[in-house]
């Protein structure tokens, strides 16, 4: 027997060949490492710097300027009488009286008016909530602290991060704002409001309150339809259904569907959900039903590489035994499939948790106020929300867009942590 | 320069399968097969076959690789349902029930017919729940304390109780190849089937495992029908008491084991076990 290698080049030669192209090889394996290390720290950078400018845009919308009032609750102020209710007494000419008699030089109405404008709209209905909780202040004069307009705390907070105002306020406006602070009227707090209240025209009343518990209940709209929908869909699509052309065009169109623009889902949920079935408008359940639409696909396709990637070893292993198709799918199919399943769903939810586009078609751009209370109250979500403020003229609503932008990634961030610790109990198992 | 030449050409050059020789049927059959034909779409794997298995017997069903062996094996408990391409027709029967009858439950026809694979597939879970898994979902036991026995018991059957007796709740997997075949013969055991298929189940192992597994094979006999599927002629001529050898999808010769390996009736099978091909 010859060896063929043997007979075409003399052994030292297949050495040196072998060497001249050792040279190239390596070469080409640093090229590729050093390609891969620039694209990773590229991506790092860039994520770097979008947290970095998110988080130093929204630190301003976390604490809110306070200003205190010197409130003259007299009878006589307030058009009380004896036996009145509280509730609606004349509230908005005290507070008027209180700040004229802090500023006795301002005389002119023009002036007035403006210097009600540094107080914000919602001052009075601080004073008359101090006086219900305190009823027996009436007759006194009280310190009382409400927040500073948007544009003045707005200007303030520049002053103190920038040392010099970017916003432009009027002079006079300047004046009095500085001798409030000389006098120590005017205290920074944290703005625990951002959290507790819901949206509103006012900057410094708006909170994501609202917004996120309306992001809350569509994503567990969306959860609670997508995953078992989306697992039984790819189940039965892997473990029984034939494999014949309608499961082909099944798969094909499966595959379509996640690529269809989401404003498409929106536009079926008005038509079909909506207009057909006579859903609420702006209501989570109707946008979590339009998000499961969007969010299927990805499930589906994720969980079925998932159930295909189980070995067949395990299913050849519980048939043998006398189990039913059903009992094997579910005691040793799924719970090994269920790391990727898991992976599938995060993804499709946190791209169902970012989308705004469908949801602006089925009315979850309106203007609510209230906190909604189940899935067919009127409602809006985070992202909707931040592009509403972002949209907004106001100074104030920038800092806002940014902390919300900051909650909506928590938010992401909760979710994805609780789905890998679930993927890790599995894969423990 | 080597003339190479594939093991078909070699082995059936102009030697003619007609038919089986030898003694294929027996008086005290477990299962008899007759005329099986099995196809993969229009590709036919098995050549109308027809045998028995005897009871208490292990049967050793040797061959090339790709004679159908495997194939007839899985069709024994109709494994291959999970294939969709794949046919059956002729008869196979266990004690006079038609295997592939329409009334014949598959899951019912598993549970008598437990099947042992080639490389070793415990469940991930504990052993304890490999082996009480098959009497779980057939309620084969009342309460714990009858499921805690057939488990313990299984897995004496099986050799594997005393290496194991103390983490009976540690993975399946986290056993050796031996111990992991040994639990999965267990699990099979657990469920009190009538005949045990083993395909190939020492070809993953190292020759203690496989000396342990051959052992055990040789005392589960006492109790039920064993088919086997082997590569290894030595480990079919130790095992086995009957043995059937398959050539290209048909059945060349069956017969004693002894008879088989010391005086092969058929040219085909005495190539085979002298070692020119295979």
């Amino acid at each position: 027997m010859t060896n063929s290698v043997d007979t075409v080049l003399p052994r030292s030669e297949v050495t040196e060949r072998i060497k001249l192209g050792l040279k190239k090889r390596h070469r080409s394996e640093l090229i590729f490492k050093s390609f891969g290390l620039t694209a990773l720290t590229v991506g790092f950078l860039l994520v770097f710097f979008l947290l970095f400018d998110i988080i130093s845009k929204a630190l301003p919308a976390f604490h809110q300027h306070w200003v205190k009032l010197e409130v003259d609750y007299s009878a006589a102020n307030l058009g009380y009488t004896d036996g009145d209710s509280l509730d609606k007494l004349s509230y908005r000419g005290t507070l008027r009286k209180s700040i004229y008699n802090q500023f006795p030089e301002v005389k002119s109405r023009k002036d007035k008016r403006k210097l009600n404008g540094l107080y914000s709209s919602n001052a009075e209905f601080a004073i008359k909530d101090y006086l219900i909780a305190n009823p027996d202040v009436l007759n006194t004069e009280q310190y009382v602290w409400v927040r500073l307009d948007d544009d003045v705390d707005v200007y303030l907070k520049e002053i103190e991060s920038l040392g010099e105002p970017l916003i432009r306020i009027d002079a006079t406006e300047a004046q009095w704002v500085k001798s409030l602070v000389e006098n120590d009227y005017i205290e920074k707090r944290f703005n625990i409001e951002f959290f507790t209240s819901s949206d509103s025209r006012e900057p410094e009343l708006a909170g994501v309150r609202g917004a996120l518990t309306g992001t809350m209940l569509t994503m567990l709209v969306t959860l609670i339809l997508s995953f078992p929908l989306g697992v039984a869909a790819a189940v039965y699509l892997e473990e029984f259904a034939p494999k014949n052309r309608w499961t082909d065009i099944i798969e094909v169109n499966i595959n379509n569907l996640a690529a269809v623009p989401s404003i498409i889902f929106g536009l079926l949920g008005l038509a079909v959900i909506i207009n057909v079935f006579g859903l609420p408008r702006s209501a989570p359940l109707v946008g979590g039903i339009v998000l499961t639409l969007m969010t299927l696909p990805t499930i589906i396709i994720a969980s079925r590489a998932s159930i295909k990637a189980v070995p067949p070893s395990i299913r050849e292993a519980a048939l043998g035994l006398g189990a039913s198709k059903v009992q094997t799918a579910f005691s040793h199919v799924l719970p090994m499939a269920m790391p990727g399943i898991l992976t599938g769903t995060i993804i499709g939810m946190a791209q169902a948790l970012g989308e705004t586009a469908p949801l602006l078609m089925i009315g979850m751009v309106a203007f609510i106020v209230d906190i909604p209370a189940s899935v067919t109250d009127a409602a809006t979500v985070m992202p909707v929300q931040i592009f509403l403020w972002a949209d907004s003229p106001e100074r104030g609503f920038l800092a806002k867009t940014s902390a919300a932008i900051m909650v909506l990634l928590g938010f992401l961030f909760i979710m994805n942590a609780s789905a890998a610790y679930l993927r890790r109990r599995f894969e423990s198992n | 320069m080597v003339d190479i030449t594939s093991a078909d050409s070699l082995a059936s050059g102009n030697i003619v399968i007609d038919g089986t020789v030898g003694e294929c049927f027996s008086d005290n059959a477990k299962m008899s097969m007759r005329n099986v034909d099995v196809f993969y779409a229009e590709k036919q794997a098995i050549h109308d076959v027809s045998f028995d298995l005897e009871k208490n017997q292990v049967t050793a069903l040797i061959g090339p690789s790709g004679c159908g062996k495997s194939t007839f094996l899985r069709c024994m408990n109709r494994m291959n349902d999970i294939i969709p391409i794949c046919r059956v027709t002729g008869s196979l029967e266990i004690d006079g029930d038609d295997i592939y009858h329409k009334k014949m439950d598959p899951v019912l026809l598993r549970a008598r017919v437990g099947m042992v694979f080639q490389k070793p597939n415990p469940f991930p879970k504990s052993i304890y729940d490999n082996v009480a898994y098959g009497p779980k979902i057939h309620g084969l036991a009342t309460n714990k304390a009858e499921l805690d026995e057939i488990v313990v018991t299984s897995l004496k059957k099986a050799g594997l109780f005393n290496e194991v007796k103390d983490r009976l709740d540690e993975p399946g997997t986290g056993l050796s190849g031996g111990q992991q075949q040994r639990l999965c013969i267990a699990r099979t055991i657990a469920v009190s089937p009538e005949v045990i298929l083993m395909d190939e189940p020492a070809s993953a192992l190292d020759p203690i495992a496989t000396a342990v597994i051959e052992e055990l094979i040789d005392e589960l006999k006492e109790k039920y029908t064993i088919a086997i599927v082997t590569h290894s002629m030595q480990q079919a001529a130790r095992v086995s008491q009957k043995t059937a050898y398959f050539h290209l999808g048909q059945l060349v010769e069956m017969g004693d084991t002894k008879q088989i390996f010391t005086n092969p009736r058929h040219q085909l099978t005495e190539n085979y076990i002298t070692g020119r091909f295979g």
